[in-house]
């Protein structure tokens, strides 16, 4: 944990982007439950704009980068991305004014909810400032495109001390370091020269590596056997979603981006679902998850297992389930069953 | 009945590159012990002396050029995985399996991943194929230290590949009745680059309008091969894209000791097996599971129209796994036969 409470004692106060779509109905579930809870947590409620802010080219405006940064803590429910030229996306805008340089997800087999695979329990860390997503392009001749992946021994360094202290924070047990150093000799080679490195400041942590494409047929074939994963960029966007769906998919998967001095704006990674905004339908498990990693990392621990174990068991119940896990249940129902099992 | 035409029963010249890891074993105690047993008209031109990597465990240079020419001689390969070491010292010299598929032209890799009756896996009936541009894109092997600290790697993507793993995508399913084609990518971050691969793929699409043709992102790809993979037929890929889903769709099929690929170029085809390992952790061990090498020989002579002895081995393979004799099947399938133990009960239902 980052803080253990504000520095008064009193209640932290966080940002909140309750986002577009079925996101003001999954946001207000949060706050029901967290209520419920007695989490210490004032939430500011943020809104992004209609318009760009000519203050960051962006829909996001300077009030709302401001709010994160003031708090250090925030949680963002799903964002209508507006296709638009000439100004910025909002996951964009974001990453770069916060520093937001790790993603990770958490995956966690939902017990009561089946899929194919069982028993997963691994958290991935995935480098979010680099790697192949430079955005440096070009057409040498016509027909020949060349990329640019870029790998800098800071971003890397950076990446695996997070990590680490993930895992070490966590109680986790192992971090595999996902490259492919055999093709990409220089670039993910220095990716894992930094992760190995960072390796020996933790002896207690089992540290391995993985070529990508054998990490992918491992993580199908037995996923129980990872723990904590950290890669580059682009690898790190692929087997997070692949993890989601051995769990279920994104409706389940929380998720965190975590920026310098320990700045961390959690949010759930599924879409805005126009098809169901407004109709009490949509599940908040996965903001709710995200919610929690908040808790968890603002080292309020104990209310965050509550609400972890309360919305864990309704979902086992069974008997509020909503429409994307089978069952019938609105949000409200779920929520409140989720609120009564805290009580 | 199949009509050959005069001399096409005559011994053809295949080269056998054994490999590192697994692959003698597997050569030895179960490819060419099975074609023998066969009576298949294959004459071997095989190269033991190959390896990826030296005594000090350092990368070799470059192919031997004399292998190069034996498969530019006989157009046919039957391949095992050479070793990539990690050298600290040397990081510029290209894996030799790179190099050969470059060297040759082998600009198209196909891998077919199906659910093998018998098999407990987490899902049946899968039955995808990968088409997968196998030269360039991430392994370009053009990488530089820009200053201390800052590498940067190229990643190259051309209309010319990427047309011709397009077309051979389509084609492919074309000549085997297959109904659609999902091209992978990750265009909407790689826009010039991954979008002159979808472009390519487009462009062919309009040539074959009874095949449905759709387009995924990589990340939504892998998501949804773990959670629903019965929507894939075939699927055509950039590079790396390919070896992921290659990998994942080998995992969910049983594993990598499973399914069978090959390497496609312009008179010149490669066949290794579909995601591609060289095992060392079993090297020796005799423990090897030599399917998916033995698909991929059975590949290899449907290849080469010998029809008549691709069909009986594949039937044979089929039926041990179809008899479920734990005694008989690899330990990765959760058997309990060594490589021998298995081919003899391959070998048993040729007769
Ligand atoms: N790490 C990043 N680097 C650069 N741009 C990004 C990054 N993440 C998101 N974006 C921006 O957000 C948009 C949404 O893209 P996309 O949903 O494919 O993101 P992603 O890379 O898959 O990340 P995730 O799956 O974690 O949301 C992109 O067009 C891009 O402008
Ligand atoms: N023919 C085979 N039969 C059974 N298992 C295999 C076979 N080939 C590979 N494997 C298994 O697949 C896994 C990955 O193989 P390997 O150890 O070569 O991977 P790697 O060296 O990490 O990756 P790469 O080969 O890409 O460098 C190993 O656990 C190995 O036992
Ligand atoms: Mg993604
Ligand atoms: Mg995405």
């Amino acid at each position: 944990g980052v803080r253990a409470m504000s520095s008064s004692g009193g209640p932290v106060t966080a940002t909140l982007f309750p986002g577009d779509g079925i996101g003001p109905e999954i946001a207000g579930a949060v706050r029901a439950v967290f209520e419920a809870a007695g989490a210490a947590i004032r939430w500011e409620e943020q809104v992004v704009g209609s318009e760009v802010d000519a203050r960051t080219n962006s829909m996001v405006t300077r009030e709302n980068l401001d709010s994160v940064l003031k708090n250090k803590i925030g949680l963002k429910g799903p964002m209508m991305t507006p296709v638009g030229k000439g100004f910025r996306s909002l996951n964009l805008t974001l990453r770069k004014e916060l520093g937001l340089y790790a993603n990770v997800r958490p995956c966690l087999s939902i017990p009561g909810y089946k899929t194919r695979y069982d028993g997963v329990n691994l958290v991935t860390v995935r480098e979010n400032t680099e790697g192949e997503y430079s955005g440096l392009e070009h057409e040498v001749v016509p027909g020949v495109v060349e990329s640019l992946k870029v790998i800098t021994r800071d971003a890397s360094k950076r990446i695996a001390e997070f990590a680490f202290k993930y895992a070490n924070d966590n109680h986790r047990k192992k971090v595999s370091a996902i490259h492919k150093a055999n093709i990409m000799k220089k670039a993910d080679g220095l990716f894992i020269e930094c992760c190995r490195e960072v390796s020996e400041v933790y002896p207690d942590i089992v540290y391995e590596e993985l070529i990508v494409d054998n990490a992918c047929m491992q993580l199908v074939r037995d996923p129980t056997q990872f723990d904590v994963l950290v890669m580059p960029n682009l690898y790190g966007d692929i087997i997070s979603d692949l993890c989601a769906g051995l769990i279920g998919g994104l409706g389940l998967t929380p998720s965190g981006n975590i920026g310098k001095g320990g700045l961390a704006l959690m949010e759930a990674v599924h879409g805005t679902a126009p098809d169901i905004a407004g109709q009490d339908k949509a599940n908040p498990t996965a903001l709710l998850m995200s919610g929690v990693m908040m808790l968890r990392h603002l080292g309020m621990r104990e209310v965050a297992e509550k609400i972890e174990a309360a919305t864990l068991a309704t979902i086992a119940e069974g008997k509020y389930r909503t429409g994307d896990l089978g069952g019938t249940a609105t949000c409200s129902d779920f929520t409140k069953s989720i609120c009564d099992k805290i009580k | 009945a199949y009509v050959p035409s005069p001399g096409d029963g005559a011994a053809k010249k295949v080269t056998l590159i054994p490999g590192d890891g697994v692959g003698p074993e597997l050569c030895d105690k179960a490819v060419v012990p099975l074609i023998e047993a066969l009576g298949a008209p294959i004459e071997w031109e095989r190269f033991d002396d190959i390896s990826g990597a030296n005594e000090h465990g350092e990368p070799h240079e470059e192919v031997p050029a004399h292998v190069v020419e034996s498969i530019r001689r006989n157009h046919v390969c039957l391949k095992g995985v050479l070793y990539t070491p990690l050298s600290k010292t040397n990081t510029s010299t290209q894996s030799l399996n790179v190099q050969l598929r470059k060297q040759l032209d082998l600009s198209v890799n196909l891998i077919h991943g199906f659910s093998i009756p018998g098999i407990k896996t987490r899902f049946d009936d899968i039955d995808i194929v990968v088409i997968r541009e196998n030269t360039e894109g991430e392994y370009s092997g053009l990488e530089h230290e820009v200053v201390p600290g800052v590498v940067e790697s190229l990643k190259v993507i051309t209309e010319k590949k990427s047309l011709r793993t397009a077309e051979y995508a389509f084609e492919f399913a074309f000549l085997n009745s297959r109904k659609s084609v999902t091209a992978v990518h990750k265009a909407n971050i790689m826009k010039v680059g991954d979008g002159e691969f979808l472009k390519a793929c487009r462009t062919v699409a309009e040539r074959y309008p009874s095949i449905n043709y759709n387009e995924m992102i990589v990340d939504n790809t892998c998501m949804q091969l773990v959670s629903r993979p019965h929507q894939f037929d075939v699927m055509v890929t950039p590079n790396l894209y390919g070896n992921l889903v290659c990998n994942i769709v080998a995992g969910l099929c049983g594993g990598v000791g499973l399914c069978p690929g090959s390497n496609i170029g312009d008179g010149v085809a490669v066949f290794e097996q579909g995601a591609r390992h060289v095992a060392k952790d079993l090297t020796g061990s005799g423990m090897g599971n030599p399917t998916a090498l033995l698909l991929s020989a059975v590949m290899m002579l449907r290849h080469v129209k010998l029809y008549n002895f691709s069909d009986k081995l594949e039937e044979a393979i089929m039926q041990v796994y179809e008899d479920a004799d734990m005694t008989k099947l690899p330990r990765d399938v959760g058997g309990t036969a060594n490589t021998e133990t298995f081919t003899n009960a391959v070998a048993s239902k040729l007769s």
